[in-house]
C-alpha cells in the first residue's frame, strides 16, 4: 500500500532581547550558573511577573513576518508541573488565547512552491536547566535560562515529507534570523523543535495515530528522525499492529527514535489564565509601526536580486542566505563593482576564506569597498584574474587594501603596447622558423609566442594585449 | 495613660509634641508584648532589637523635623508579607526558616514612612482559614475571650491591635481574611479595592482575591494606614494606576445624604440573632446621622461560597506549587528517594491538613474533563456576582451588613468540619470576588462579651465613602473605645 506522511512541526525560538521576560535580569550565555538570577526568576514567595514589552515587539515582528493574523487581546495562562528547573511549578505561557493564528509559509523544494499553514504563535518563559553529575546520584540546578523569553511557533499539519519538513525549519528560521529577533542557533537550543508526525493510506482523509519527536538538533537530524519514524509506521502498520500515540526521542548516533518512558510525559498541565498579568491587549498602531519597521525578508530579497541585479536564482539564494551575507553584497554593488562578479567573489573566494578562518562576514578583513576596489582593477586591466586571487589572499590576510599589494609586489599587468610590441619584435627575430611556419598556416604557435612573452613579463603581461599584438604582427610576415 | 492602647491619631500628636519618645513607646509596646503573648500568641516572631533601632531613628527624624504620621509608630505586619531580614513564614511549616532578601512594596513603603516594626503576626496557614487554628504554630486566642478564636486569617493581627500588642497591623483578605477577624476582635480592619495596594511581596494565596490593607483602632488610623499603602507599584502588574486620593480629608465627609443598602440576602439562614440585632441597631444610628437606608438585592449571594471555594483553592493550588524543596524552605530528602519522592515528602510533611485540602480541591477544579464545569463555570458566575454589585451600587452609595453569621466561636469547635468553618466568610467573600474594598469596624458586644463588627462595602475604589460612613458611625458610639479586660 502506499502511504504518506501527516507532518507538523513546533518550533521553539528564544528571542534576543537583552533581559528576560519577567523580570529585569540578563539573558546572556555562558555565565556562572545561577547568575542571572532574582527573586522573581527564582520564583521566591510574593514575587510577581512584569512583562518585558521587547518579547511583544519581537512576538508581534515574528507574527508578520509568517503572516499571522495578531490577537487584539491575548491571555497568559500557567501551565503546571512539577520539575526542578521550574521555580514556579509553573511555565507563563499562553493557551487558549494567543498572540497571533492562522498564518502560513511558502516553501519550495525540488523547484515547487508549496504553502504550509501557521496555527498558532504565543510567547512563553523557558525553563532553567539541570546539570547531573555522572559519578554522584546529584542533579544541579542552573535558573540563569529560566524566564528566557520563548516563542512558539505551530504549524498546521501541511507538510508531507522529510525533506518538506526541513525546508519549512530553515525557511522559518531564515526568517526569524532576518528579523534578529532570534539567532537561530539550533545547535545551542535557542532554535528547537518537536516533529509530530502520522501515516495514512494516500487518498484516506482520516489521520492515522501520530507520534511526537522529540530531541532533533540540527535541520538534518529532524528530516532523518522523520525519515525513520515514518518507515517505522509503516512496518508497525504494515505489520498489522497500530501505531501507539507517544512522545518519542531521536538517538542521533543510533539513526532511530525510541519511546520515552510512559512517566515522563503523563501530563495534565491545568492550564488556567494567569491572574498575576493583564490580558495582553495590542492596538492597531502598536502592529503597524512594527510593521512599519520590518526588514526586507528572505523571500523578497530573494526574487529583487535576481530582477535588479540579474542574478541566477541560485545566486540569489546563497546571497540571501543570511542578512549580512546580502548586505555585504549589496554594499560591494554600491561601491561600484559589477553584480555578477562581486556575487561570483563573494561566493566563491570571500566564503571559502571566511570558513578557513570561521569568521563571520561581518568580521572579514575585506569590506564591501575593498572587495569592489579589487574587482575595478580586474575590470581596468590593472591585474589579470589570476592575479587578483592572489592579492585577495594577501588582502585576507594583511587586511591592506589591493592597489598597495599589487604596487609593493609589482604585481600590474604590463598593458604598454608599446613594451609588449617591443617584446614580440624579439621573440619573432629570435624565433624565424616558428614565425615561417606560423605565417605558412600553422595558426597554433600563436600560443608559442603569447607564451614566451608571457616568460618574458613573468606573467605580467596582459594576455589579450599579447594576443592582439601577434596576430597583428605575425601577420605582417 | 495605656501607652498601649493609643490611637495613631493620639501616638503620633504625643510623638509630635515630643511628649514621648519612639523608643519609650516602643519599650511600652514591647512590654505589653512581654505580658500578653503567653495568652494570646498574636506574634510569630518578635523583632525587639531591629524596633528599638527604628525608633531611635525614628525619634531623629521627628527631632530633624522630618516626620509624617506614622514615623515612630510600633506595628506588626501579618506573617504572610515579605520582610527582608526577617524570616517570614506564612504560618507553614514548609516556610520556618525562610528569610525573604526583599521587603513587599507595601512593607517598604511603611518603612519609608517610618515604622517601628514589632514583629510578624500569626495567622492561618497561607491564609487559609477562619480561626487562625490552621496555623502551624499554634493557634491565637482572643483578647476578649480567651476561649474563642479570633477569626482568620489574619488573627494574628486583629487579636495584637485588640490586645494592645502593637498600636496598628497590616493583614491581608482573600475572602474576609482581614474584616471576619477585626470583627471578632472589635477592631477596625479595611480590606481596599483590589489592585489598590502592590501585592508584590505578599505571599499569594489566591492571586485574583488577595489584598493587603490595614488593621487598626479608629478608622481615621486605618485611613491614615491606607494613605502610605496604597498607590501604584511598577512590580504589580495587577496595581492600579488611579490616583491616591487624601484618605484623611474624606473622613469628614459624613453620612447626610447618603443612600446606603442592605442586601436582603445578607440576613442569612443561622445567623445569630445577636449579629442580627447589633447590626440592625447600628443601621439606625446611620440613618439618624442622615443616611437613607434602602433595601438592594444581590441575586447571586448565594452562589458565592461555592465560586469561592473553586477559585480560591484554583489559583492556591499553583501558587503553591514552588514549595517544592528544591530552592529555599522545608526540603525533605528521603533515604534512597528519587525527585518524587522528594516532592512526596517535603509537601505532605511541610504543608497542614487545610492546605492540603485546598492545594487538592484546586487541583481537580483545573483538571483535564473537570476545567470548564468547575473553574470556567466559577469564573462566568463571578461576573454575575460583580454585576449584581454594580447594579446596588446605581442605586446607593455603598453597602452596610453584617461581617460574619456569628460572633467568635469557642476554638477547636469547628476544626473538624471546614464547610462549618467556610460558612463565617459567607458574608465577606463577595467583596473579594467583585474586588471591592469592604471595611469592618465595631458595632457592639454580644451578651457574652465577643464582638460584633458592621461591613461596609463601597463601589470600586470608594475607600473614602466607606471611610467616611465609617467614621461618622465610630464619632457616634464608643466600641472602638472598649478594651478587652486582659
Amino acid at each position: 500500500m502506499q502511504y504518506e506522511a501527516v507532518i507538523g512541526l513546533e518550533v521553539h525560538a528564544q528571542l534576543l532581547t537583552e533581559s528576560k521576560i519577567f523580570c529585569g535580569c540578563s539573558t546572556a550565555f555562558g555565565q556562572p550558573p545561577n547568575s542571572n538570577t532574582c527573586p522573581v526568576c527564582l520564583g521566591m514567595p510574593g514575587v510577581l511577573p512584569v512583562l518585558n514589552r521587547q518579547v511583544v515587539e519581537f512576538a508581534i515582528a515574528a507574527a508578520l513576518a509568517t503572516n499571522c493574523t495578531i490577537a487584539e487581546r491575548s491571555v497568559w495562562a500557567r501551565k503546571n508541573y512539577f520539575y526542578p528547573d521550574l521555580p514556579k511549578g509553573y511555565q507563563i505561557s499562553q493557551f487558549e488565547a494567543p498572540i497571533a493564528e492562522h498564518g502560513w509559509l511558502d516553501i519550495t523544494v525540488d523547484g515547487d512552491q508549496r504553502r504550509i499553514g501557521i496555527t498558532r504563535i504565543h510567547m512563553e518563559e523557558d525553563a532553567g536547566k539541570l546539570v547531573h553529575d555522572d559519578r554522584d546520584p546529584v542533579s544541579y540546578v542552573d535558573l540563569n535560562r529560566t524566564g528566557t523569553p520563548l516563542i512558539e511557533i505551530v504549524s498546521e499539519p501541511d507538510i508531507r515529507t522529510p525533506a518538506e519538513a526541513a525546508t519549512y525549519l530553515k525557511t522559518l528560521r531564515d526568517i526569524l534570523v532576518y528579523l534578529e529577533v532570534c539567532d537561530g542557533n539550533m545547535e545551542e537550543g535557542s532554535f528547537r523543535c518537536d516533529a509530530n508526525v502520522s501515516i495514512r493510506p494516500v487518498g484516506q482523509q482520516e489521520l492515522g495515530i501520530r507520534t511526537e519527536l522529540k530531541n532533533m538538533n540540527s535541520f538534518r537530524n529532524v528530516a532523518a528522525a522523520l525519515d525513520y519514524e515514518i518507515r517505522r509506521q509503516r512496518v508497525v502498520l504494515e505489520g498489522g499492529d497500530a501505531v501507539v500515540q507517544e512522545t518519542r526521542l531521536w538517538d542521533a548516533d543510533a539513526g532511530k527514535t525510541h519511546a520515552m518512558r510512559g512517566k515522563e510525559e503523563a501530563h495534565d498541565y491545568r492550564y488556567f489564565p494567569d491572574p498575576d498579568l493583564l490580558p495582553l491587549v495590542i492596538e492597531p498602531q502598536w502592529i503597524q509601526r512594527v510593521r512599519d519597521s520590518l526588514p526586507e525578508l528572505p523571500a523578497a530579497k530573494r526574487s529583487r536580486f535576481e530582477d535588479s541585479y540579474g542574478l541566477s536564482a541560485y545566486d540569489a539564494e546563497v546571497l540571501t542566505a543570511s542578512r549580512a551575507v546580502a548586505d555585504f553584497f549589496e554594499a560591494t554593488v554600491q561601491a561600484g563593482a559589477e553584480p555578477k562578479k562581486a556575487a561570483n567573489w563573494i561566493m566563491g573566494e570571500l566564503m571559502g576564506a571566511l570558513k578557513a578562518e570561521s569568521r563571520q562576514i561581518g568580521d572579514s578583513r575585506v569590506g564591501p569597498a575593498e572587495l569592489a576596489g579589487l574587482i575595478g582593477l580586474i575590470s581596468d586591466g590593472t591585474i589579470s584574474g589570476k592575479m587578483a586571487k592572489e592579492v585577495f589572499g594577501l588582502m585576507m590576510s594583511s587586511g591592506r587594501p589591493a592597489a598597495e599589494i599589487i604596487k609593493e609586489k609589482g604585481l600590474e599587468q604590463v598593458s604598454d603596447a608599446g613594451e609588449l610590441e617591443a617584446i614580440l619584435r624579439g621573440i619573432i627575430e629570435a624565433h624565424p622558423k616558428e614565425a615561417e611556419a606560423y605565417r605558412a598556416g600553422k595558426k597554433k604557435l600563436m600560443g608559442f609566442f603569447v607564451g614566451q612573452v608571457m616568460k618574458a613579463t613573468k606573467g605580467q603581461a596582459n594576455p589579450k594585449l599579447v594576443n592582439q599584438l601577434a596576430a597583428k604582427l605575425l601577420g605582417e610576415g | 495613660m495605656d501607652l498601649h492602647y493609643l490611637t495613631i491619631t493620639q501616638a503620633s500628636d504625643l510623638l509630635a509634641r515630643r511628649e514621648i519618645s519612639s523608643v519609650e513607646l516602643t519599650r511600652a509596646l514591647l512590654q505589653r508584648i512581654e505580658a500578653t503573648e503567653e495568652r494570646v500568641h498574636a506574634y510569630l516572631t518578635i523583632t525587639a532589637e531591629q524596633a528599638l533601632a527604628q525608633a531611635e531613628a525614628a525619634d531623629q527624624r521627628i527631632a530633624a523635623g522630618e516626620a509624617g504620621p506614622l514615623t515612630g509608630i510600633p506595628a506588626g505586619i501579618k506573617d504572610v508579607l515579605c520582610t527582608r531580614g526577617v524570616r517570614t513564614t506564612c504560618g507553614s511549616k514548609i516556610l520556618e526558616r525562610f528569610v525573604p532578601p526583599y521587603d513587599a512594596t507595601l512593607v517598604a513603603r511603611l518603612r519609608d514612612a517610618g515604622m517601628v516594626m514589632l514583629g510578624k503576626h500569626n495567622m492561618d496557614e497561607f491564609a487559609m482559614g477562619s480561626s487562625t487554628e490552621n496555623s502551624a504554630y499554634g493557634a491565637t486566642h482572643n483578647p476578649w475571650d480567651l476561649a474563642a478564636i479570633p477569626g482568620g486569617s489574619s488573627g494574628g493581627s486583629t487579636a495584637s491591635v485588640a490586645a494592645g500588642s502593637c498600636l496598628y497591623a497590616v493583614g491581608t483578605d482573600t475572602g474576609g481574611s482581614i474584616r471576619q477577624p477585626a470583627s471578632h476582635c472589635g477592631v477596625v480592619g479595611l480590606k481596599p479595592t483590589y489592585g489598590r495596594v502592590s501585592r508584590y511581596g505578599l505571599v499569594a494565596f489566591a492571586s485574583s482575591l488577595d489584598q493587603a490593607g490595614p488593621i487598626t483602632r479608629s478608622v481615621a488610623d486605618a485611613a491614615m494606614v491606607l494613605q502610605a499603602i496604597a498607590g501604584h507599584d511598577p512590580a504589580d502588574s495587577t496595581s492600579a494606576p488611579n490616583q491616591v486620593p487624601d484618605y484623611r480629608a474624606a473622613l469628614a465627609r459624613g453620612v447626610k445624604g447618603l443612600k446606603l443598602g442592605v442586601p436582603r440576602e445578607y440576613f442569612v439562614e443561622g445567623m445569630d440573632p445577636e449579629v442580627e440585632q447589633t447590626v440592625r441597631r447600628a443601621f439606625a444610628v446611620l440613618e439618624e446621622l442622615g443616611a437613607e437606608l434602602v433595601e438592594v438585592s444581590l441575586p447571586h449571594t448565594d452562589y458565592g461560597l461555592a465560586v469561592y471555594y473553586i477559585i480560591a483553592p484554583a489559583e492556591a493550588s499553583s501558587n503553591l506549587a514552588r514549595y517544592d524543596g528544591v530552592k529555599y524552605g522545608l526540603s525533605v530528602r528521603p533515604e534512597d528517594g528519587d525527585l518524587l519522592d522528594m516532592y512526596y515528602a517535603t509537601r505532605s510533611q511541610g504543608f497542614g491538613p487545610e492546605v492540603v485540602r485546598r492545594i487538592m480541591l484546586g487541583t481537580y477544579a483545573l483538571s483535564a474533563g473537570y476545567y470548564d464545569a468547575y473553574y470556567g463555570k466559577a469564573s462566568a458566575v463571578r461576573t454575575l456576582l460583580a454585576r449584581d454589585f454594580a447594579e446596588a451600587f446605581e442605586q446607593v452609595d455603598a453597602i452596610v451588613s453584617p461581617v460574619s453569621p456569628t460572633p467568635a466561636f469557642d476554638l477547636g469547635q469547628k476544626v473538624d468540619d471546614p464547610l462549618q468553618m467556610y460558612l463565617s466568610d459567607v458574608l465577606t467573600l463577595a467583596c473579594n470576588l467583585a474586588g471591592l474594598p469592604g471595611m469592618s469596624l465595631p458595632a457592639g458586644l454580644s451578651q457574652q462579651g465577643r464582638p460584633i463588627g458592621l461591613q461596609i462595602i463601597g463601589p470600586h475604589f470608594a475607600e473614602e465613602t466607606v471611610l467616611a460612613v465609617g467614621h461618622a458611625f465610630e464619632r457616634a458610639t464608643d466600641h472602638h473605645q472598649q478594651h478587652p479586660s486582659l
